[in-house]
C-alpha cells in the first residue's frame, strides 16, 4: 500500500501541525493585544483539528473547527472588540515581583508534572467502557459516534445538556441588573 | 498507466507505491487546478454578471465599453492591481493585510468537498468528480464557512475606524445568529440521508426526490440564512453604505478591497453550490435514473456537469435578482428575524420531520418515491400554513394590505404619544 511513502507524509504533517500549534500557543500567551491573542488561539485550535483528522477522528476534527474556532472564538473576539479593553500594556493578570515569581514557579511545576507523567509506566489509555457499545456500520463516519451517544449513553448525554441549560440560565440570572427585579 | 511521466516520479519516490495511489494523487492535483481556475474565472465573470443584471433590472445598459463589456472584469482587475494602496496610520498592519485573505480562502476551500458531476471513467479507473470526497463532507462545509467571518471582523477591527468596527461587529453578530438557523435547517437533510457525506446526500435525493420538495421549509430557512451568511442584500448590514460609509472595508483600497469583493462572490458561488447539493439533487438530472446508475460514461459526466452548473448559475442569478429587488433590513429586524422566527421555525420543523420519518419507518414504507411523495404532501400543507402565518393576512405585499383595527389603533397611539414626548423635553 505504499506504506513508507504515506508514513513519511504522515510524520511530516504531524510535526508540521504540532510545531505550529505549539508556536501559536506560545504566541497566544505572550501577546498583549487581546485580539491578536485570540487569533493565535484560533490557529492553535485549527492545528489541533488537523492532528485529530490525521488520527482518523475526522468528526472530532471538524467539530473542533466548527465549535471552537467558528463559534466560541468568534463570540470571544466579538466581546473583546465590544469592550475595547483600553491600552494593552496596562492589562496584565500577573503583576509585581512576587506575582511573577509565583507564576514562574507554577509553570515549572506544571512542566515537571507533565514530564513525570510521560515517563511513568502507568497505563494512560482511556478506560474501556463497561457497557457493551454497539458501533453501527451505517451512518458513515458519524455512526461510530452517534450510535453509542444516543443509545448506551443517552441519559448521560441528556443530563449534560440539562446541565448546560442550567449554566445558561444561571449566567442570565447573575448578569441581570438588580434593579430590574 | 505507467507511461504517465508524473507517475514515474512517484515510483522513484517509493517503488512500492501501487498504481492506484499515484492516479489518485495526480487526479486530485489535476482536479484542483481545473476547479480553481474555473472558479476564479467564474467569480470574475460574476462581477460582470452582477452589473449586467442590475442594469437589466433597472433598465440601463450596464458596462458596454471595454470589449463590448465582456472585458470589464479584466479591466477592473488591472486597475485594482495598478492602484496605490493606502494604509491607515493607526491600523494594526499584520491583521489589516491578513484580513482580505482570511475572508477569501474559506469560501474557496469549501469547494473541495462539493461533488460536481457523476464519476468519470478513464483508462486508469473511475475518477470521482469531487476534489476530496471527505466522509464528513457537509460538516466540513459548515466548519470552514464559519471561519469566513474572521476576515470581516478582523478587517473591521484592524482598520481602527469606527465605521469599519461597527461593520465588523454587525457581521459577527449576524453570522453567528444565522449560522445557528442554517445548521438547524440542515439537520432535516441529515435525518433523511442518514449520513453527512455529500455524495450520500445526493444519492438519497436521486432515489427519493429532491429535498426542496421533501423539506421545503428547511430549504426556505437555509436560503434566507445563506443570504445573511454571504452578507448580501437584504442582509448586507456589515457594509450598509447609507449608514457605515462602506462598513468593514472602508479603509481598504486597490487589490485588498478587490479581495473582499471577490470573497463576496466566492461565498455566493459556494452558497449556491451548497443549496444545489443539499436541496436540488446536486448533479442529479431530474425525472430519470439514467444518470445515477453505472456504467458511467463521459457523456453522463458532461451532462451531469452541465446540469449542476445550470442549477448553480440559477441560484447565482437568484442572489442578484434579490439584491436588486428587496430593500435592506433594519438591524433589529434582522436580529429578531434570525432569533425569533428562523430558529424556532427550524426547531419545530426538525421535530415534525423526525416524527414523520419515525412513523414512516415504523409503518414499513421503503425509502423511495412513495416515501418522498408522502413527505411532499405534508410539506405542501406546512408551506401553506407557514405562508399564512408569515403573511399575516396581507397577501404578500404590505402596500395592498388591509390594516386591522388593532394596528391602526397602535399607529394612532404612537402618533399621539410622540408629541407628548417632545413637549416634555421642551
Amino acid at each position: 500500500m505504499g506504506n513508507e511513502f504515506f508514513s513519511l507524509l504522515y510524520s511530516f504533517h504531524f510535526y508540521l501541525f504540532g510545531l505550529i500549534a505549539v508556536a501559536a500557543a506560545i504566541a497566544f500567551v505572550t501577546r498583549k493585544s487581546p485580539v491578536a491573542a485570540a487569533m493565535w488561539l484560533v490557529v492553535t485550535m485549527f492545528c489541533l483539528a488537523a492532528l485529530y483528522v490525521m488520527m482518523d477522528a475526522q468528526f472530532i476534527g471538524v467539530m473542533q473547527v466548527l465549535v471552537y474556532a467558528g463559534a466560541i472564538m468568534v463570540v470571544f473576539v466579538f466581546v473583546v472588540m465590544l469592550l475595547n479593553l483600553g491600552h494593552p500594556s496596562e492589562l496584565s493578570d500577573i503583576s509585581g515581583k512576587w506575582g511573577r515569581l509565583f507564576a514562574g514557579f507554577l509553570g515549572l511545576a506544571l512542566v515537571a508534572e507533565i514530564l513525570t507523567l510521560t515517563r511513568s509506566p502507568m497505563d494512560l489509555r482511556l478506560v474501556v467502557p463497561t457497557i457493551p457499545v454497539t458501533v453501527t456500520s451505517t451512518g458513515g463516519i458519524i455512526g461510530g459516534v452517534s450510535g453509542p451517544l444516543f443509545r448506551e449513553y443517552l441519559l448521560a448525554f441528556e443530563l449534560t445538556s440539562v446541565l448546560l441549560l442550567i449554566a445558561i440560565v444561571g449566567a442570565v440570572v447573575l448578569g441581570r441588573k438588580r434593579s430590574a427585579s | 498507466m505507467t507511461h504517465l511521466p508524473l507517475f514515474a516520479l512517484f515510483q522513484v519516490a517509493d517503488p512500492q507505491l501501487p498504481p492506484t495511489e499515484g492516479i489518485f494523487l495526480i487526479g486530485t492535483v489535476v482536479k484542483m487546478f481545473i476547479v480553481f481556475s474555473v472558479y476564479m474565472v467564474g467569480v470574475a465573470m460574476l462581477t460582470l454578471a452582477e452589473r449586467k443584471i442590475s442594469a437589466w433590472i433597472q433598465d440601463r445598459h450596464g458596462p458596454n465599453r471595454v470589449g463590448y463589456g465582456w472585458l470589464q472584469p479584466a479591466a477592473d482587475g488591472l486597475k485594482n492591481i495598478m492602484k496605490e494602496e493606502t494604509y491607515p496610520d493607526s491600523a494594526n498592519l499584520p491583521l489589516f493585510i491578513l484580513a482580505p485573505a482570511i475572508s477569501f480562502i474559506p469560501a474557496m476551500i469549501t469547494w473541495a468537498v462539493i461533488p460536481f458531476a457523476s464519476p468519470l471513467p478513464t483508462p486508469w479507473g473511475r475518477i470521482d468528480m469531487v476534489v476530496a470526497d471527505l466522509p464528513v463532507g457537509f460538516l466540513f462545509c459548515l466548519a470552514i464557512s464559519s471561519l469566513g467571518v474572521y476576515g470581516i471582523v478582523l478587517a473591521g477591527w484592524s482598520s481602527n475606524n469606527k465605521y469599519a468596527l461597527l461593520g465588523g461587529l454587525r457581521s459577527s453578530a449576524q453570522m453567528i445568529s444565522y449560522e445557528i438557523a442554517m445548521g438547524m435547517s440542515t439537520v432535516c437533510v441529515l435525518l433523511l440521508s442518514g449520513n453527512v457525506s455529500l455524495s450520500t446526500i445526493i444519492q438519497q435525493q436521486a432515489t427519493m426526490g429532491w429535498n426542496v420538495l421533501l423539506l421545503s421549509i428547511a430549504f426556505f430557512i437555509f436560503l434566507v440564512s445563506s443570504f445573511a451568511e454571504t452578507n448580501r442584500l437584504p442582509f448586507d448590514l456589515p457594509e450598509a453604505e447609507s449608514e457605515l460609509v462602506a462598513g468593514y472595508h472602508t479603509e481598504y483600497s486597490a487589490m485588498k478591497f478587490s479581495f473582499f469583493f471577490i470573497a463576496e462572490y466566492a461565498n455566493m458561488v459556494t452558497a449556491s453550490a451548497l443549496i444545489t447539493s443539499l436541496f436540488f439533487g446536486g448533479w442529479d438530472i431530474p425525472f430519470t435514473q439514467w444518470d445515477n446508475l453505472p456504467p458511467f460514461t463521459v457523456l453522463k459526466t458532461v451532462l451531469t456537469l452541465g446540469v449542476f452548473l445550470t442549477k448553480v448559475l440559477f441560484f447565482l442569478f437568484f442572489f442578484m435578482w434579490i439584491r436588486w429587488t428587496v430593500p435592506r433590513f433594519r438591524y433589529d429586524q434582522l436580529m429578531s428575524l434570525g432569533w425569533k422566527v428562523m430558529l424556532p421555525l427550524a426547531l419545530a420543523y426538525i421535530t415534525i420531520i423526525a416524527t414523520v420519518v419515525l412513523v414512516l419507518d415504523r409503518a414499513g414504507v421503503a425509502r423511495g418515491p412513495v416515501y418522498g411523495a408522502i413527505l411532499f404532501g405534508m410539506n405542501v400543507v406546512l408551506a401553506v400554513l407557514l405562508f399564512v402565518v408569515l403573511d399575516r393576512g396581507r397577501i404578500v405585499s404590505p402596500a395592498y394590505s388591509r390594516l386591522d383595527r388593532e394596528e391602526v389603533a397602535r399607529l394612532r397611539d404612537m402618533s399621539v404619544r410622540n408629541p407628548a414626548l417632545t413637549e416634555k423635553k421642551a
